[in-house]
């Protein structure tokens, strides 16, 4: 596939390490509706080039932190930067594309009509990329936008989004509506175009099953705040799934499993004649417990099914002169 | 280039990018990948794949440390030798002991899934414990 080559771009090839830039920065950033925080206390450093999954239960204020990035909602308390401009600005709103949720396209318009708004709204449109993405899902560009699937309109509000030409893409739950067979085409163009030019993707998303495969780092918010931040790999290697034979392990009066002392236990649960345990060990793993590596799937899970665990902020997403605890 | 198709399975234990490592060597023992051949882009894994292209660049790096491929700059990622085989001869004790194991659990009434399962939790338990050297070393340099 040719394609016209932009200026605006950034590239990752070959072993050059892309840590060095920081794509987002959140500082004790937060958003209260009335009396009700939808989002408290977000502090985390995202790299360029990541491709991020921000997952939580509904409530936990995933949409209220993806509009505050894109610029659309102010923060009640703390700040948030996109390449150090502040969210909101316009040299920020130039460099992020945000698709919400219900994906606002007009029904009555073309895709080519769509694509030309696109092109009037935004100086750095590339066409050719916009046109070659929606080619590449087989659409027609005189089709009527009301005419087209779920799948289709995804990867039209996906073109607008990408030929913007944006350093950070922002989206809302992309995957949701999608049969499986879209879904995985959706999810391979847009990860082409990470490959393509280094873009960073920060996306909510309900399927955590399918995120370790998509993402390379992940956020987790509660409705206590951010249990989770960091790179996938990591956040798998500094966690340990134990089980045991219910009858060798008692519980402690507070009704954790006793013998997991040395350890923090992120979430513990009986079930008829086994016990399991999440942990982040302080130790090694003692009799009767044996020890297995988490699939990303359990660790996420566990942080959501315990909402209070303590938070695991890995190196390269804590922001220096901030009270957020470390791993390592 | 040799079409490589990659495949992500959600396993315990096997992060994606070893995956990706594991089955390129795998491709290489059985013939389907040369020395020479080139390796697919990120973007065209990502594309058949969907595999995230920072996923493949870290097991292309991977295979690099190991000498089993070289970036080169601009070009590609080619395979350079042949990764050095860790199934043992035949012949040898290894194969020999196990066999003798498997038969005496087979008789012993056990069926082939609780044969396979016990062998998997062994595994779990030494895969895991080299697991742990890898995280205490890492720990040793502290916060990057």
């Amino acid at each position: 596939m040719t394609r016209t080559s932009g200026t605006s771009g950034t590239t990752v090839r070959g072993t050059a390490p892309h840590e060095a830039r920081v794509a987002l920065e959140l500082r004790e950033l937060g958003r209260r509706y009335g009396r009700h925080w939808a989002l408290r206390n977000a502090t985390f450093r995202l790299p360029a080039g990541r491709v991020c999954g921000l997952v939580g239960p509904n409530g936990a204020g995933k949409t209220t932190m993806l509009e505050i990035i894109a610029g659309l909602r102010r923060p009640t308390r703390g700040e948030a930067t996109v390449f150090g401009a502040p969210a909101g600005s316009a040299e920020a709103r130039a460099r992020v594309s945000f698709l919400p949720q219900e994906k606002p396209l007009f029904t009555r318009f073309s895709v080519a009509d769509t694509l030309r708004m696109g092109r009037e709204l935004n100086p750095g449109w590339d066409q050719a990329l916009a046109e070659d993405f929606v080619r590449a899902g087989s659409v027609a560009l005189d089709a009527k936008v009301g005419s087209l699937s779920g799948g289709q309109r995804t990867r039209i509000a996906l073109a607008v989004a990408l030929g913007k030409r944006p350093d950070l893409v922002l989206l809302d739950e992309p995957l949701a509506e999608l049969d499986p067979l879209v879904r995985r085409q959706t999810v391979g163009a847009l990860l082409a175009e990470v490959a393509e030019r280094g873009i960073t993707v920060l996306m909510s998303s309900h399927l955590v099953a399918e995120l370790d495969t998509l993402c390379d780092y992940l956020l987790l918010v509660s409705r206590g705040g951010l249990r989770l931040a960091g790179d996938v790999d990591e956040l798998i290697s500094v966690h340990r799934l134990l089980s045991a034979h219910g009858d060798a392990v008692v519980d402690a009066p507070d009704g954790t499993p006793a013998g997991l002392e040395a350890h923090t236990v992120v979430q513990a649960q009986r079930e008829r004649r086994q016990v399991s345990a999440l942990v982040r060990p302080g130790g090694p793993v003692t009799d009767p417990w044996t020890a297995a590596a988490p699939t990303l799937e359990e660790v996420v899970l566990a942080y959501l099914e315990q909402g209070d665990a303590d938070a695991l902020i890995s190196p390269n997403s804590h922001v220096p002169g901030t009270g957020t605890e470390v791993a390592a | 280039m040799v079409c490589m198709k990659y495949r992500i399975e959600r396993r315990r234990g096997v992060a994606a990018y070893q995956q990706i490592v594991e089955q390129t060597k795998r491709a290489l023992r059985t013939g389907t990948l040369r020395v020479g051949d080139r390796l697919p882009t990120a973007r065209e894994v990502a594309e058949t794949c969907a595999v995230n292209p920072n996923t493949t660049l870290k097991a292309y790096r991977e295979l690099e440390r190991e000498g089993v491929v070289e970036l080169r700059q601009g070009i590609g990622t080619f395979v350079a030798r042949a990764p050095e085989p860790f199934v043992p001869d035949a012949g040898s004790t290894l194969h020999a002991e196990l066999y003798e194991w498997t038969e005496r659990a087979l008789r012993s009434g056990m069926a082939e899934d609780d044969v396979r399962e016990l062998l998997e939790t062994a595994l779990a338990r030494y895969g895991d414990a080299a697991g742990d050297v890898l995280v205490t070393e890492e720990r040793k340099g502290g916060p990057a």
